[in-house]
């Protein structure tokens, strides 16, 4: 089996190689990246005028399955991956009941080989039951297969928890993700405390219900010397905290999402309950200091926190609408539009967020980059097409999305996993 | 003239809107002496009250506002209603406009319930107060209020007391006064000062006695003893101590200041009796004027062109 990428702009940041090419792939795994690559008998995409880029790698997805299959499905989500780029998602372990046990983890993994159409990573628990607790059994964790652990939805409230959490992972070389957020200080808080919220008459959450943790987590790091790494970034103060950590070398790394650089908390101001997410989004300053924080590397992944919830579950008063957000189908497109085309990030800076630098986070071998012998995961990106999603457009189960209608260049045209195009394809449901 | 679907809030009414509905509460508040209190402007016409949190003043003001337009007037009890069997806000309200509602007046624990419910229906909807959003027929009859009694708004001096946080009514009276003028105190424990209130175009105290020299109106809100298990401030003892409005502190006040409170009063926490009856209280007149406002806002709500 041969495939055969024709000339396009080839874009692998993890190579630092950005230059018109050919790809070729045999039998699943990228063989030669090169101009001018004859193969007889390979299958050929021509992509003049497109980017290629190694596949787009989500590293924050809630698939909801088991548990909440209603919102999304792991054959659901998979295929919202694909519509929106993405070859490779880890997924979050909040789930009913959660992933803190390595039956979870062989169901998760199991159900994405029959059903899913890009690869699945899952991330387990850092606690048992999410509770915040008791650690979950981590290490059996780890060998069957989980890349990371998190308790995210929630917050390890109690520091010295997440002490040993981080302490204990190092030696799996775990990262352990935080969901930085004090919940005594956010308690029944549904927007950003501000003027927006004081007009709506909504309970606000303050900046510092983030960064308090940030802090906390970043002194843990430093104590244990485990390996954390920053959820949803969507603060400056929490991206100053970041910078300063990495400039004593302490082992952080952090990760925002397109809405946290795209959007600010005036959005919220007619009740639509598809701009209620946690963390909430926050004022003009933060997003400013996020796009920086991304340009100078302080944040060093893009990801979706792709959180589906159901029509019914959403149309309702905003105080009783469940937080998050979808966004699979439409993280390519901003990154495109609010990053790329406003110079705020080059291709390749932009590219590697959601490349390389998860991939080697989160070690995932033989991903993130078009090396010899890596797994063909492929996106080819027309950066020029201008689009627009209607509800009916995502291929999510859920359609809770703060984008839709909003104008998109950057159009994911042709996705590939391990050499099999998946996007567009016949997409089964 | 006023071209609106529903009442939700002040603040997306401007200065004119807000005139033409006191003026057009004056007609109907001059009925109230004449031995029949009717006028047939909304016969045929279904008001519904659905009320979600517990209401005497505000609910019965709508009711008997509704009733001299002569509308048919039905209340629900959300308490023995499919609310509590799990019925969700907007299939409440559709239900209720199958039923042929003309205007739902809706009262909620939760902001921006009734802008849901405008969103999702035909049916006009009035906000009677959500959460802590706003509470718009209040601001308009308190407006009213200082109007007839101060015969001006712009270049009065008007000081809110207590819980501006949680309190709708505050925030409906800080945007309509701002539009009509008015300069616009609040006084209150730093706990209970929304964030970023300043850019509303207020200035803050946090001392009551200091806040309420030369203001022209004195407004005092309702302070929720719950809020004390949030620490909000350390006990009602203490809150009495420093943001009680009292006999002492009214002598600190302009000679002519006006009183007002929106209701249910804690007597002897917020305000001394001594207060509350004085005569520089207007807090009956408030609610007498409540029934007129409410009047002028189904009317104008309802587009009807003929004269009153």
């Amino acid at each position: 089996m041969k495939l055969l990428i024709k000339n396009g702009m080839v874009i692998d940041p993890g190579q630092k190689f950005e230059s018109r090419a050919d790809v070729l792939v045999v039998d699943g795994k990228i063989a030669e990246v090169k101009p001018g690559i004859a193969a007889a008998g390979a299958q050929v995409i021509e992509a003049s005028g497109k980017m290629v880029v190694p596949g787009l790698i989500d590293i924050h997805t809630h698939l909801r399955e088991p548990g909440h299959e209603e919102a999304e499905t792991i054959a659901s989500g998979t295929r919202a991956a694909a519509h929106g780029g993405i070859t490779t998602i880890l997924c979050m372990p909040n789930t009913h009941p959660p992933i803190d046990n390595a039956p979870a983890v062989e169901f998760i993994l199991l159900k994405a080989q029959k059903e899913g159409i890009v690869n699945v990573f899952p991330i387990g628990c850092v606690t048992k039951g999410s509770m915040g607790e008791e650690l979950a059994e981590i290490g059996v964790l780890k060998r069957t297969g989980v890349v990371a652990i998190s308790d995210d939805g929630n917050p390890v409230m109690n520091s010295q928890v997440m002490r040993r959490a981080l302490q204990y992972a190092k030696m799996f070389k775990l990262p352990v993700i935080s969901h930085c957020e004090d919940r005594n200080l956010t308690k029944n808080g549904v927007m950003n405390a501000g003027y927006t919220s004081t007009s709506l008459g909504l309970r606000g959450i303050p900046r510092q219900g983030e960064e308090v943790m940030v802090s906390r987590d970043i002194m843990l790091a430093e104590l244990t010397g485990g390996f954390l790494h920053i959820a949803h970034v969507s603060t400056a103060g929490s991206v100053d905290l970041i910078r300063q950590a990495k400039k004593k070398n302490i082992q952080v790394t952090a990760e925002t999402c397109p809405h946290y650089f795209t959007l600010t908390d005036d959005v919220v101001k007619n009740y639509d309950t598809n701009t209620k997410m946690s963390p909430p989004l926050r004022g003009a300053a933060d997003v400013a200091a996020i796009k920086e924080g991304l340009r100078d590397g302080t944040i060093d992944c893009i990801c979706t926190d792709h959180a589906p919830h159901t029509e019914e579950g959403k149309n309702k008063e905003y105080d009783l609408a469940p937080f998050g957000i979808i966004g699979l189908e439409t993280m390519l497109g901003l990154v495109v539009t609010e990053l790329i085309e406003t110079k705020v990030l080059s291709w390749s800076e932009a590219i590697a967020k959601m490349t390389i630098l998860p991939a080697t986070l989160f070690n995932l071998a033989g991903r993130g980059t078009f090396k010899i012998g890596y797994h063909a995961d492929i996106t080819i990106i027309d950066p020029k097409k201008e689009y627009a999603y209607t509800a009916a457009d995502f291929k999510s189960k859920s359609k809770n999305s703060p984008f839709i209608g909003r104008v998109l260049r950057g159009f994911p045209e042709i996705t590939i996993v391990g050499g099999t195009v998946v996007w567009p394809a016949p997409m089964k449901p | 003239m006023f071209n609106h679907k529903d009442l939700l809030d002040l603040e997306h009414l401007d200065k004119k809107e807000i005139e033409l509905i006191l003026e057009t509460a004056k007609p109907f508040k001059s009925m109230f002496t004449r031995s029949i209190k009717k006028v047939p402007t909304l016969r045929g016409k279904t008001v519904v009250n659905l009320f979600y949190e517990p209401s005497t003043r505000t609910r019965t003001s709508f009711e008997i506002a509704s009733k001299r337009l002569s509308a048919d007037v039905v209340n629900v009890a959300v308490a023995n209603s499919s609310v509590v069997k799990g019925e969700s806000l907007i299939d409440t309200g559709k239900v209720l406009e199958a039923m042929k509602a003309d205007f739902i007046i809706i009262r909620h624990s939760l902001a921006g319930a009734p802008a849901i419910l405008a969103r999702n229906l035909n049916a006009r909807i009035i906000n009677a107060g959500d959460g802590f959003h706003e509470h718009p027929t209040q601001g308009l009859l308190d407006m009213y209020t200082i109007l007839e009694k101060k015969k001006r708004i712009a270049g009065l001096k008007v000081l809110l007391v207590g819980d501006i946080l949680h309190s709708r009514v505050a925030k409906s009276n800080i945007w309509a006064l701002k539009k009509m003028g008015a300069d616009v105190r609040v006084v209150g424990p730093p706990t209970l000062i929304p964030p970023a209130i300043e850019d509303f175009g207020v200035k803050v105290f946090y001392d009551l006695d200091e806040a309420l020299k030369d203001v022209d109106v004195i407004n005092i809100l309702r302070i929720q003893l719950e809020r004390q298990q949030d620490n909000l401030f350390p006990s009602v003892h203490e809150y009495v101590a420093l943001y009680q409005m009292n006999g002492d502190r009214l002598r600190l006040a302009k000679h002519d200041v006006l009183i007002m409170h929106p209701g249910p009063m804690n007597r002897g926490i917020e305000i001394s009796s001594e207060v509350a009856d004085s005569a520089a209280a207007v807090i009956n007149e408030q609610v007498t004027n409540g029934i007129a406002v409410r009047m002028a806002v189904l009317y104008l709500l309802s587009g009807q062109k003929d004269k009153i």
